[in-house]
């Protein structure tokens, strides 16, 4: 930061007609600058903090039961004393998946709708619909699985309901409008003589969508997913009433599982010692698959510029 | 459709057959009405340039050729226009289709960000042609009737968008060219690019011109003389108020011995 008024040139001891910059703004300038620092400070220091505590309390997993025994752990039973992850990842990763199978599609046909086919008219409502979705309480959504879509899926699969089968469907309807906004976003950065080429040459709607306007906004699609990933992977109280929450591997569409976010939630009433231990340490695993999203987003978006 | 290929090249080019025909048109946006009455005739092969100030409505009557204007909502055509006899705007009639019978060069060049082969193929692909040995040569031949191939045959799998340009508006031709339209629609396609890139473009128009008929929007009055045979002069008098066709003749005409005085006025340069 620039502590310093920016000043060049001669100093302004010759008869100047330009008036030289007063205290008062100065110190405005100075004071404003400051503030403007101080917001983003509070932001990265929230975000490490947070880091550092789950860290701290999380980092005595490593001596008991040991970061292998933890990360690759077949069982996860707080009775049995036994805190391995394997099949909480495996669970978050089988709804995550589930979630982007069924909801990338559909956000993504949404953006293009609203973006190239819907009239304008037809726009203005859908759009807001679409961006309603992103405001409703997760226990809402968890709410309306557990009543109207688990007893549908239970009849389907057998059993209760509860599984990844619900959870995905109920958490791809979630990510819709995250994938959904950006996707557009992106569809509308298209350089707009882009669009116009393809017509001129004779290119149906169709062929204009699929054939310049998805590939030319690939790397915009492929951010939106990702993010629509984190929030997937994050996605916790729709889950937890959804999942069934029995920490075992992926069995059927139908059988319940457990995901890192909804163990973390369901015991952490009261967990102690080990158990508490291993609870921080998921934490910081999902911190690191957050992390992880973002570079790779990061990592997408400098190529583009490269490109 | 029938249409007798007439060579015009060694016929004094006065007395011909008329490409388009465009009778009595009107063109409206929602409620404002941006060209009245217009009724003209565009020679076969040879160039046509438009010209008129700012704002007069030529680029709106050019996007009527290959009804463009159908994309944007709200628009309204009223009058004929005839494409070899055929009204274009008779319901029933594809644009889509149109559209790949008469191509369409941009002020700014627009290739897709895809690569340079990739620019040039993405017609006839369109059109379903799929083998690798077709696609390779009508590229070949559509960049060499563009004055493109010797530059980029090398460079073909690179992307579009890296070239410069001049190369990049010739890569916008070549790639109207492989769809073998019979004419070719110009939007003011120099006044995004270098001076020497122009001059590649007007050469290849007077190639061009011998199989195509090209119509051209110009805002620079020596180009419209440089390149064109025939040329159509449009005003919008008052604000408001539809464009109208003012005058239009034999270019060398036009710029000599303008009848109208309002045309003698733009060309001089008392307004515009």
């Amino acid at each position: 930061m620039a502590d310093q008024p920016i000043t060049t040139g001669a100093p302004a001891e010759k008869k100047s007609t330009l008036k030289l910059m007063s205290k008062a703004t100065y110190a405005k300038e100075a004071a404003l600058r400051s503030v403007f620092l101080v917001c983003a400070t509070v932001a990265v220091a929230g975000v490490a903090l947070i880091f550092v505590f789950v860290g701290v309390r999380g980092w005595p997993i490593i001596q008991d039961p040991g970061l292998g025994a933890f990360l690759f752990g077949k069982v996860w039973s707080s009775s049995a004393g036994e805190f391995g992850i394997l099949p909480l990842v495996t669970g978050t990763f089988a709804i995550t998946i589930g979630s982007l199978v069924l909801g990338a599609p559909l956000a993504v046909g949404t953006a293009v709708f609203l973006s190239e086919i819907a009239s304008p008219k037809v726009r203005s409502i859908v759009r807001p619909a679409v961006e309603l979705l992103a405001g409703v309480p997760s226990v809402v959504y968890g709410f309306f699985g557990l009543i109207i879509l688990r007893p549908i899926i239970a009849d389907i699969t057998g059993g209760l309901g509860f599984g990844p089968l619900t959870a995905s469907i109920v958490l791809a309807v979630m990510i819709v409008p995250t994938i959904a906004t950006l996707t557009e976003d992106a569809l509308g950065s298209v350089v707009p003589g882009i669009r116009e080429a393809s017509y001129a040459m004779g290119a149906t709607t169709w062929q204009t969508i699929h054939k310049v306007l998805l590939p030319a906004a690939s790397v915009g699609i492929i951010d939106a997913v990702i993010l629509g990933m984190g929030r997937a992977v994050g996605e916790t109280m729709a889950v937890v009433m959804l999942a069934g929450n029995a920490p075992q591997f992926f069995k059927g569409p139908g059988e319940p599982i457990s995901t890192l976010t909804s163990q973390i939630v369901i015991d952490m009433s009261y967990a102690s010692g080990t158990h508490r231990t291993a609870l921080f340490a998921m934490a910081v695993i999902l911190f690191l698959i957050s992390m992880g999203l973002v570079a790779l987003v990061r990592l997408i978006s400098s190529r583009k510029e490269t490109r | 459709m029938t249409h007798i290929p007439i060579d015009h090249r060694d016929v004094p080019a006065v007395p011909h057959a008329d490409k388009i025909t465009v009778r009595e048109l009107d063109f409206f946006y929602g409620d404002f009405q941006a060209l009245a009455g217009i009724t003209v005739g565009i020679q076969e092969r040879g160039v046509t340039a438009f010209i008129g100030p700012s704002g007069c409505g030529k680029s709106t009557f050019l996007r009527c050729f290959n009804r463009m204007n159908d994309l944007i909502p709200g628009t309204k055509v009223g009058g004929t226009i005839l494409i070899d006899d055929e009204d274009i705007y008779a319901s029933g009639i594809d644009p889509v289709d149109l559209r790949r019978r008469v191509g369409m060069i941009f002020q700014q060049p627009n290739p897709f960000p895809m690569s340079i082969y990739d620019n040039v193929a993405f017609g006839p692909r369109l059109h379903g042609m799929t083998r690798k040995s077709d696609l390779d040569e009508i590229v070949q031949r559509s960049m060499e009737r563009a004055n493109l191939w010797k530059e980029v045959k090398d460079i073909l799998p690179r992307g579009g968008l890296t070239l410069s340009g001049g190369q990049q508006q010739r890569l916008c031709i070549a790639r109207v060219l492989a769809v073998e339209p019979d004419i070719m629609l110009m939007d003011e396609p120099c006044s995004a690019i270098d001076p020497t890139s122009v001059q590649k473009i007007e050469d290849l128009m007077a190639e061009l011109k011998d199989r195509i008929t090209i119509i051209i929007v110009t805002h620079n009055m020596q180009q419209a003389a440089r390149v064109s045979d025939e040329t159509a002069f449009f005003l919008q008098e008052r604000t408001g108020e539809p464009a109208e066709l003012v005058e239009f003749g034999r270019t060398a005409e036009i710029f000599t011995s303008p009848k109208d005085r309002r045309t003698e006025d733009y060309i001089t340069g008392r307004f515009g």
